[in-house]
């Protein structure tokens, strides 16, 4: 459902952008003197904008579809099991003692076993990187526009984040 | 109740909490958070590991949609997200050293505070057409996007980086240590000290928030509080609010994400003022 959300919205707002910066589209077609190097760099920009905008949309259609079809495992084992749903409250999957994968070799076992939860706690992480594989494209993309400083400054955030990975892994 | 009722109930929910918090640029903590303490009776421990997968909906499902609109000031939000996440992992490591309670009222303060300073800028000129700010002309933060509800492009200028730079650091820094308030701070940043448009605004603070929530991500998943069945409803509902609250921001007024960015900062404050009080 994510996906044709996306491509609806495309329409309507490619065409504000088009009718707001007409030179960044039809630049190449545009004899340009002594401002050549500023058409191109446009163009640049937008490609980085919609570089970035794809990865959010990838990484947070691919987290929905593993996590609904985590759910309708885990309500089609139940549904299988407990013939009324009556006997199962909530409360027990919902509880700080409710066993579910911790670590990365519990989220491969449990995966594995064909578990509904591990599913959804695979879409979760899934979720979880988005934002961090954006920081990595944002580095690459402001290489791509030659901005060497917005790159560093970019990069500097990856290192932070990864590493703030790290030490939350361990400990 | 059982598993299928909640988990149902709690998606209608979190669709609400995705709509609000995209439009302005916060993570719909302040609604998730609430509804499974109080309502669910679920502990604030995986309610809060909840709020934060909620957050990272929020900020990479609306974002896909505002940075491909140009609401999104691109290079000022990386660039705040230096401050943001050291912020965040300095944070991380004074949470064991203060006093939580007295933490919540100070910040309820603040949040109070700001949510006046936001309300009385409601008649103010909207954009700056010059800067003389050094950091933010050298690196070119400033920006343009086009304004659905005015139909017209609206060009402004960044100003007061250092403050902006401080305010996210402090904003980094309470996230990781309340487990909310990220966006709370970092709109006013923007909007106050570095003046840039409301809905430019909301809009950055929204990509930013996803960003500052993955930094603490490694320690709550380790610490067991992302529960799948609480957090599946939430994602999945929180993504679908979010692309629909993506849709409305470009139609909007400026003013009118001003005043209800202000009415859920009131909340919030009140929210964490009572945590901080009552316990």
């Amino acid at each position: 459902m994510n996906q044709s959300d996306g491509g609806d919205a495309g329409a309507p707002i490619g065409r504000a952008d088009g009718s707001a910066r007409p030179p960044a589209r039809d630049g190449a077609v545009e004899p340009v003197a002594q401002d050549g190097p500023s058409v191109p760099e446009d163009r640049k920009v937008r490609q980085a904008e919609l570089a970035i905008s794809l990865v959010l949309r990838v990484g947070v259609g691919l987290a929905v579809i593993l996590v609904v079809t985590g759910l309708i495992v885990v309500f089609a084992r139940l549904g299988g099991q407990v013939p009324t749903g009556h006997r199962h409250s909530y409360k027990a999957y919902t509880s700080l003692t409710t066993p579910f994968p911790r670590s990365v070799s519990q989220l491969l076992t449990s995966i594995a076993s064909g578990e509904g939860q591990g599913i959804i706690e695979l879409g979760l992480v899934v979720l979880l990187l988005t934002p961090v594989l954006r920081v990595a494209v944002g580095v690459l993309t402001f290489l791509y526009e030659e901005d060497i400083r917005m790159a560093l400054i970019t990069l500097f955030v990856l290192i932070v984040l990864l590493g703030s990975f790290v030490i939350g892994g361990a400990s | 109740m059982d598993l299928l009722t909640f988990v149902v109930l709690l998606f209608v929910i979190s669709v609400a909490a995705g709509i609000l918090g995209s439009l302005v640029g916060l993570g719909g903590g302040i609604v998730i958070v609430p509804v499974l303490t109080i309502i669910f009776g679920v502990d604030i421990r995986l309610a809060i590991g909840a709020s934060l997968i909620s957050v990272i909906a929020t900020s990479s499902g609306a974002g896909a949609t505002y940075v491909r609109e140009r609401i999104t000031n691109l290079r000022a939000g990386m660039f705040l997200e230096v401050a943001t996440t050291t912020g965040a992992v300095t944070g991380a490591y004074l949470t064991t050293l203060l006093p939580g309670r007295f933490l919540f009222v100070l910040f309820g303060l603040v949040l109070l505070y700001s949510g006046f300073a936001v309300y009385r800028k409601r008649h103010a000129a909207p954009v700056l057409t010059v800067s003389k700010d050094r950091i933010a002309n050298s690196l070119n933060l400033h920006g343009s996007y086009y304004d659905d509800a005015e139909h017209r492009e609206i060009s402004y200028k960044v100003t007061g980086t250092p403050t902006g730079l401080s305010m996210m650091y402090v904003a980094g820094m309470v996230s990781a240590l309340l487990g909310i308030g990220s966006g709370a701070l970092k709109v006013p940043a923007m909007d106050l000290a570095m003046h840039m448009p409301m809905k430019v605004s909301t809009a950055t603070s929204n990509f930013m928030i996803g960003v500052t929530a993955a930094a603490s991500a490694g320690f709550y998943f380790a610490r067991g509080q992302i529960d799948p069945y609480i957090a599946a409803p939430v994602a999945a509902g929180v993504l679908g609010g979010a692309i629909v609250g993506a849709r409305l921001l470009g139609r909007l007024r400026g003013r009118t994400v001003r005043l209800i960015f202000v009415t859920v900062l009131v909340v919030i404050a009140a929210e964490m003022l009572q945590r901080g009080v009552v316990g």
